[in-house]
């Protein structure tokens, strides 16, 4: 795929179509991937890369990338793609600057997702069939790609994309059997104190970087009241106990409908909050009570946040958890 | 040096902790590694080194300054400060230790910062050798030696044995109120282990990381370099590089109204935040390269133009880990040096 | 006891001066009614009203003043929106002193001392200004250029025009940026005046003001004939610690409230343009 991207890329930069691309770059491990923009042949066989680590969501780079001189080509990811029709449809990229070529995703692994399973000083890595081989500093070790999966892909959602100017290899297929609402579940049947426990646990490791905020494509706030000084609560850390909750709490509000689930925000966090499940949550109830919503499938519905209806439910069934 | 079976740790454990307060790396609830004061059954994680770095002991994320109290015109001054109670950090990496006299070479210096020498007055510091290095440590580019850690002690487990070896004045004294739990032991014992963890340390990836040329003498030169904008392109602008780091100092000083008072704290900051520079009337760096360079530049070239050379840096790796788009420290210094070299 | 630098002493306001629209002059005592602390010119202190916030200040009064210390200070933020607002008696807090000072016992004694100064640049040369003409055995000649955007913007007016204008032995030259009805004196930019008084090369020159008007200040200086190691300024940037620590105003390998806000520009030439 990597090599079919690489013709593609050089293709449209020589005939004009684009300027510039929006890609993945390799690192010094076969892990560290950064997303670049290429502005030359030479820049894309230098460094640009599109493999299993290739997690990084490009979609929110194109808030910036789209407002300079000139097209840009775009690679998403099935997953990115929500969130670039998010962003179109809350006016934040202009469509008309972006090619958006589709590329497939078969999920993604990381350095950190490695580790986790055991895997000690990488070196390199390759796939071969359903298996992975790790070359590390203490010897070879084997691992099936599916336990090398980040946790966000074990439960991906689709493998199609929702929007592309161009797809390159076969469009994959939705995946309704994600089972992506079963950790919810499981905090749902937990007691208000069992549950309040485990979001204290988890959330009392923040130490407030902003890496969930700013990797977020639904955070594209110009400015964040939490970077406002006039707004009385701008701080940097914890004045209180419970100041790193209400900051996780009303970042999960303020993108409450319009959240596509990319899980940017658990992959970026250094501490391994699982960020994304107060995201989930939102999406779970938004789907019981207002019908099945998927933000960012199209650019032009509107949100049930954000659309009044005489069916909406009402403020105190909410408040109730839905039972009438 | 002095040994005792590693069978016997928790009783090494509960020996310190008869006296002071101690803090191993363990694994929390979560399977993260952090420090947590231990309790009887708590046991050293299997982690190289926990997920944060050890610099809270001494600097932590929040710390009070100071309260007042206003009434009218008048206010008062309250030095809400306590007694810091002497503790013990076991297992601390050869990486960490060291950023411990990075950070002296901050805090200690005139005018003496006395939270932070509060707090490092009464804390011994026990280090624990390295054996099985990860491939994003390059603690050796620092003339850091992962197998000889400093320390107040130091300690390796090799084999069935735990070495301990008393470094400074406070190490002697833990290890002599510890004399009854350990026996007399020889440097040799431990060499096998060292000469693995050195064999390793020279084969890992960035073991030829070469820091030459960045220096006060080419300040101007890095500072003016054309790659900070293509180092800096993909950059976030968050905090996590700085707020993983053992070594990077920078706070912001805040008021919190209580609602009885006012209550002045500081936490850390990180100079790629926006507002860093923030004043009433403009900023002196308004972009991302901006912030971005001075975060590398002050690791890299100031803070050795000012401490004979000595980087902002220990090697420990986390940014490697941890940066979300992967952009670190080892990337701008290799995509740098040609510039000084 | 070892000196606390982030605990703050307190300080009383005892009379407030309103100098122009947005500039407000505080004098300030400790609640003994003596002087908070001894200071040379040049140097600053953090202010505070707890819970609005802290921020630098450079001492505007002169260190031969025993009695008091003022800050003279313009209203363009949250802090000092408040301080504009309070009446005397109000209780401050006070650090300091902080940086280092002009050099008036070191490279500018016995030098002649020519001062520019633009709005409320001023405060930080009045110090300087009022330590010279206290020791004036001290120094040579002196010149002091200020100028404002109006005849209503010039901080310190009646102390320019009672104290150092009715000095013999000071030269006193103000401009304003454009022509008003009860103003005879010069109009037009600080810049372009510097080049038409007569000055021999021999002064030593501090100036302060808007970045733009030291810009071109120096440049015009220069022109003249000036080495850069014979001009100083004074810098402002965001501060927080006050020591060397925090990082904040840090460029290149210099903290300006340590190693600065005074510096001599062949010494910020060294550093990155980053200011």
């Amino acid at each position: 795929m990597q090599e079919l991207m690489l013709a593609k890329a050089k293709e449209l930069l020589q005939n004009g179509t684009v300027n510039r691309v929006l890609g993945w770059q390799a690192g010094e491990f076969v892990y560290d991937i950064t997303p670049a923009v290429f502005e030359s042949e030479q820049d894309l066989d230098a460094g640009f890369v599109y493999n299993e680590f290739c997690g990084n969501n490009l979609s929110k780079y194109l808030i910036k990338e789209s407002r300079k001189e000139g097209k840009v080509l775009a690679f998403l990811k099935p997953c990115d793609t929500y969130s670039f029709n998010q962003l179109i449809k809350e006016h934040r990229i202009i469509r008309e600057n972006v090619y958006v070529i589709g590329v497939p995703c078969e999920g993604k692994t990381d350095g950190e997702t490695l580790k986790s399973k055991g895997v000690k000083g990488i070196l390199g890595a390759k796939s071969e069939g359903d298996e992975l081989i790790i070359d590390t500093l203490y010897g070879e070790q084997r691992l099936s790609k599916r336990d090398a999966l980040t946790a966000r892909c074990l439960t991906c959602k689709s493998k199609k994309h929702v929007v592309y100017d161009e797809l390159l290899g076969e469009e994959g297929e939705e995946v309704p059997e994600n089972h992506r609402f079963e950790e919810v579940e499981k905090l749902e049947a937990m007691t208000p104190d069992e549950r309040f426990a485990f979001w204290r646990g988890e959330l009392s490791r923040c130490i407030r970087c902003n890496a969930c905020r700013n990797v977020c494509p639904a955070c594209s706030c110009e400015k964040c009241v939490f970077d406002n000084p006039a707004s009385g609560i701008s701080q940097k850390a914890a004045a209180d106990s419970f100041e790193e909750n209400m900051f996780h709490i009303i970042r999960a509000f303020h993108v409450a409908g319009r959240c596509t689930d990319c899980g940017e925000c658990s992959r970026v966090c250094p501490q391994n909050i699982p960020l994304h499940l107060l995201n989930r949550k939102f999406i779970k109830d938004i789907d019981a009570f207002y019908g099945e919503y998927q933000a960012g499938e199209d650019t032009e519905s509107r949100a049930p946040l954000t659309n009044f209806t005489y069916d909406d439910v009402e403020p105190s069934i909410v408040y109730k958890g839905g039972k009438k | 040096m002095k040994k005792l079976p590693v069978s016997k740790i928790q009783e090494l454990f509960a020996a310190i902790r008869a006296q002071q307060t101690l803090y191993i790396p363990t694994d929390d609830a979560s399977g993260q590694a952090r420090y947590l004061p231990w309790q009887e059954g708590m046991e050293l994680t299997h982690a190289l080194n926990t997920v944060r770095s050890a610099k809270d002991f001494f600097f932590p994320q929040t710390e009070n300054l100071v309260e007042f109290k206003l009434k009218g015109k008048e206010i008062e001054i309250i030095d809400s400060r306590t007694e810091q109670d002497d503790f013990v950090i076991f297992g601390v990496r050869a990486c960490d230790a060291r950023s411990f006299t990075i950070l002296d070479k901050v805090f200690l210096i005139d005018p003496i910062d006395t939270y932070y020498k509060n707090r490092r007055e009464h804390g011994t510091v026990v280090t624990l050798a390295c054996t099985q290095p990860e491939e994003t440590c390059f603690c050796t580019t620092f003339g850091i030696d992962p197998a000889d850690p400093e320390g107040d002690a130091a300690c390796w487990i090799a084999g069935d044995s735990l070495y301990l070896k008393a470094r400074t004045e406070k190490g002697e004294k833990l290890l002599s109120a510890l004399d009854n739990l350990l026996a007399d032991a020889d440097e040799g014992e431990i060499a096998a282990q060292q000469k693995a963890t050195r064999d390793i340390a020279q084969k890992l990836p960035f073991a030829k990381l070469n820091l030459a040329g960045f220096n006060g003498e080419n300040l101007n030169k890095l500072f003016d370099s054309k790659k900070w904008p293509e180092l800096s392109e993909a950059c976030l602008g968050c905090g996590t590089c700085t707020f993983v780091c053992p070594t990077c100092q920078c706070y912001d000083i805040r008021d919190f109204d209580t609602g009885h008072g006012v209550k002045r704290f500081r936490c850390w900051d990180s100079c790629m935040y926006s507002d860093f520079t923030l004043m009433a009337h403009g900023n002196s760096r308004n972009s991302q390269v901006e912030r971005f360079r001075q975060r590398f530049m002050h690791k890299l070239v100031y803070f050795p133009a000012n401490n004979e050379g000595e980087y902002g840096c220990v090697g420990c790796g986390r940014c490697l880990a941890k940066c979300p788009i992967s952009m670190n420290i080892v990337k701008v210094a290799k995509a740098l040096e040609g510039e000084v070299q | 006891m070892m000196q606390e630098t982030l605990i703050p002493k307190l300080g009383v306001v005892t009379d407030i001066r309103i100098d122009t629209p947005d500039v407000k002059t505080f004098r300030v005592v400790g609640l003994d009614g003596k002087k908070v602390f001894d200071h040379m010119p040049g140097q600053c202190a953090m202010l505070s009203i707890p819970g609005v916030g802290e921020a630098m200040f450079s001492i505007t009064s002169s260190p031969t003043n025993t009695e008091f210390m003022e800050f003279s200070i313009k209203k363009c933020g949250c802090l000092t929106n408040w301080l504009h607002a309070m009446d005397v008696g109000q209780q401050i807090t006070i650090r300091g002193p902080y940086g280092r000072p002009f050099p008036v016992e070191t490279e500018l004694k016995g030098k002649n001392l020519f001062f520019i100064a633009g709005g409320i640049g001023l405060a930080p040369l009045r110090s300087v200004i009022n330590y010279v003409r206290d020791n004036r055995q001290n120094y040579g000649k002196i010149k002091i250029l200020y100028g404002s955007r109006s005849k209503q913007d010039l901080v310190d007016y009646h102390e320019i025009l009672d104290e150092w204008m009715a000095d013999d032995n000071v030269e006193v030259y103000l401009t304003i940026d454009r022509p008003q009805d009860d103003w005879d004196g010069h109009v037009g930019f600080v810049p372009n005046y510097v080049k038409e008084i007569d000055l021999d090369l021999d002064y030593n020159v501090l100036v302060c003001g808007p970045p733009v008007m030291i810009k071109f200040t120096l440049a015009n200086l220069k022109e003249l004939g000036f080495q850069e190691t014979q001009v100083y300024t004074t810098m402002e940037l965001r501060m927080k610690c006050g020591v060397g620590k925090c990082g904040r105003c840090n460029i290149g390998n210099k903290y300006v409230c340590k190693d600065g806000p005074v510096f001599r520009f062949d010494e910020l030439d060294q550093l990155p343009n980053e200011y």
